[in-house]
C-alpha cells in the first residue's frame, strides 16, 4: 500500500501530517511506540524543510509518501527548497549540560535515534528525506 | 490546542491539549514568559492532555526552567507526562532536568 498527499509549507500542516502519517503506520502494523517515533521523526523533519529548506512558512509544498512495507513503513519527504541536509547539522551531544547546549541540533538527533534509517538526496527538484521504520 | 493557567498560593498550573509542536511552541513559551515576567517562578506543567512534544516544546520547557531557576527564584515541575514523551526526554538527555509527577496534586504540593 502507497498513499500520497501534498501540504502548504507552513507549520500549522504538522498537526495535519501527523494525522496521515499515524494512519499509514496503523495500516503497516507499528505498535503505539513506533507510531509515535514517525510522528516525532517526521515532525521534525517537515519544521526543518519549512526552517530551512524553505526558509519561512509559505514558500512551497510537502509532498508526502507512505509506503507499507512488509517489515515496517517507508516515509518519503519531498520539498523543493534550498539544500538541506539534516546530517550537517553538528551532533547535539546529549552530555552537554542544557544551559550550554544550541537549540538547533537536538531535532535531527532525534530523527535518527527513533527511526531505523534516515537517508537524505539532493536532486534538481529539491530535497528529498526517505525514513524508515521497522515493526 | 488551548492553553490555560490556574492560579495556586504557591505556584501556577499551566494545562495544555493537543501537541507541543512548531505550530503551538511559542504560544506555549509566551504564556511561561508571562508568568516569569510577572514574577512568578513556581510553575507545574500539567500534561494530561499532551499527546505531542517536538524538540520545538522540549526548548520551550528547558527555557523556562532556566528562568525559573535563575538565582534560586523557583523550579518548573511537570505532570501527567506519558511515557512516550518521557522517552523523547531521555534519549536528549533531559530526564534529569525535571521532577516529573503522577498527578497535578503532587506536583503543587512539591511547592
Amino acid at each position: 500500500m502507497q498513499k500520497n498527499a501534498v501540504f502548504p509549507g507552513r507549520f500549522e500542516s504538522l498537526e495535519k501530517i501527523s494525522v496521515f502519517v499515524k494512519a499509514a503506520a496503523s495500516a503497516a502494523g507499528l505498535d503505539e511506540y513506533a507510531t509515535y517515533a514517525v510522528e516525532l521523526a517526521v515532525d521534525e523533519a517537515c519544521s526543518n524543510i519549512i526552517e530551512h529548506a524553505y526558509g519561512a512558512e509559505d514558500r512551497g509544498e510537502i509532498e508526502c509518501d507512505c509506503i507499507v512495507l512488509s517489515d515496517g513503513l517507508k516515509i518519503i519527504l519531498r520539498d523543493t527548497g534550498a539544500p538541506f541536509d539534516p546530517d550537517a547539522v553538528p551532533d547535539m551531544d546529549p552530555s552537554v549540560p542544557l544551559e550550554d547546549r544550541d537549540p538547533g541540533g537536538a531535532g535531527v538527533f532525534l530523527m535518527h535515534k527513533v527511526m531505523d534509517s534516515v537517508e537524505y538526496r539532493f536532486t534538481l527538484k529539491g530535497n528529498i528525506l526517505t525514513m524508515v521504520k521497522h515493526k | 490546542m488551548e492553553i490555560t493557567t490556574t492560579e495556586y498560593n504557591r505556584c501556577d498550573v499551566v494545562k495544555m491539549t493537543g501537541r507541543v509542536d512548531t505550530y503551538s511552541a511559542p504560544k506555549l513559551q509566551e504564556v511561561m514568559d508571562g508568568l516569569i515576567e510577572a514574577k512568578r517562578h513556581n510553575i507545574v506543567f500539567d500534561m494530561a492532555d499532551v499527546d505531542f512534544l517536538s524538540s520545538k516544546g522540549l526548548w520551550v520547557l528547558t527555557e523556562t526552567q532556566k528562568k525559573c531557576k535563575k538565582q534560586n527564584q523557583g523550579k518548573l515541575v511537570l505532570a501527567h507526562t506519558n511515557e512516550k514523551i518521557r522517552g523523547s526526554f531521555d534519549l536528549v538527555g533531559m530526564g534529569g532536568y525535571f521532577e516529573i509527577y503522577d498527578d497535578v496534586t503532587s506536583a503543587v504540593g512539591s511547592f
